[in-house]
């Protein structure tokens, strides 16, 4: 983690290097839609894609994100999980049971 | 917030690796958070996909969409992304002074990314096309201001934390929490990159 408050080699250029494919991932499907030259199925295949590819990009550079195993937590995933559930299983009732009545 | 946080059962630690755990935990504290805001916005979007069809007859994005309001703003986002990178540079070299100048250079970027959004709600709103018009606008409000709402509280943290560098100066808890800072950012740059994926250029498409 370069810019971790804990010190290490920090330089200005993994975010410049960050910079330009973000912004030609961000130009490519812009400047699609913009042209309008390929047929819509295969310019949403390109946004798409592009999108997938920039979000890597970002989570990579900025969010300084990597695959090394972490030892953390097993405790502090469980809570996760539960408080997920909670989102999706409270969030669902609610709403399904909210369109009912107005369905009614 | 307090700096000092779970100690208990580590009393041979010396200060600084209380200092350094305590901030280790809640940069994995602030990744569950994020998570958990991640899941919100996934349903949000499955919503918003859902619904996009059901414009009950009414202009569906093709024409309430504008095609340079979009691209600007965007590349206000992904401008503030990097200023923001830049801060969190100078604060890594001890700089007080430039990570308060980039501070402020990313909260000028969000707050035109924030100003241009509500201009664009408000037009909506005034050519009839509101939150209540049609199951796909309800969606769409509710997504992309959600996302706005979520800059917006950024932008008061941008201003709150500008306020402690310059008062406290850069000592390791201020750092961490520009480091926060910086995560909660650059993840709803990554919302947006999805939001003018999902919600803008299929719409204009």
């Amino acid at each position: 983690m370069p810019t971790s408050p804990h010190g290490g080699e920090v330089t200005i250029k993994p975010h410049l290097v960050c910079v330009v494919p973000a912004l030609v991932l961000t130009a490519m499907p812009f400047g699609l839609v913009a042209a309008g030259t390929l047929r819509p199925t295969q310019t949403l295949v390109v946004i798409g894609v592009a999108a997938i590819a920039q979000v890597v990009v970002h989570l990579q550079y900025f969010l300084h994100l990597d695959l090394k195993p972490a030892p953390k937590n097993k405790l502090i995933a469980l809570c996760f999980v539960t408080v997920m559930l909670f989102i999706l299983v409270g969030g669902t009732l609610w709403s399904m049971f909210d369109l009912n009545y107005r369905m009614m | 917030m307090t700096d000092a946080v779970i100690t208990a059962g580590h009393n041979d630690e010396t200060e600084a690796q209380v200092a350094e755990r305590a901030i280790d935990e809640k940069a994995c504290g602030f990744w569950i958070y994020l998570m958990s805001d991640a899941i919100i916005f996934a349903l949000l979007f499955a919503t918003f996909v859902v619904t996009s069809h059901n414009t009950a007859d009414e202009p569906g994005g093709h024409t309430l969409f504008r095609f340079p309001h979009t691209f600007a703003e965007t590349m206000l986002l992904l401008a503030s992304s990097a200023t923001l990178g830049f801060a969190s540079v100078a604060t890594a070299a001890r700089q007080r002074w430039r990570t308060l100048t980039w501070l402020g250079v990313t909260f000028l970027l969000g707050l035109g990314f924030v100003a241009m959004e509500v201009l664009e709600f408000y037009g909506m709103a005034v050519a009839g096309a509101g939150p209540s018009r049609s199951g796909f606008l309800s969606a769409f409000f509710t997504l992309v201001g959600t996302h706005g709402a979520h800059v917006s509280v950024g932008l008061v943290w941008i201003v709150l934390l500008g306020c402690e560098v310059g008062l406290r100066g850069l000592n390791p808890f201020v750092a961490s929490r520009l480091y926060r800072l910086g995560l909660f950012w650059h993840f709803l740059v990554i919302v947006w990159i999805s939001i003018f994926s999902v919600v803008y250029l299929p719409g204009i498409l």
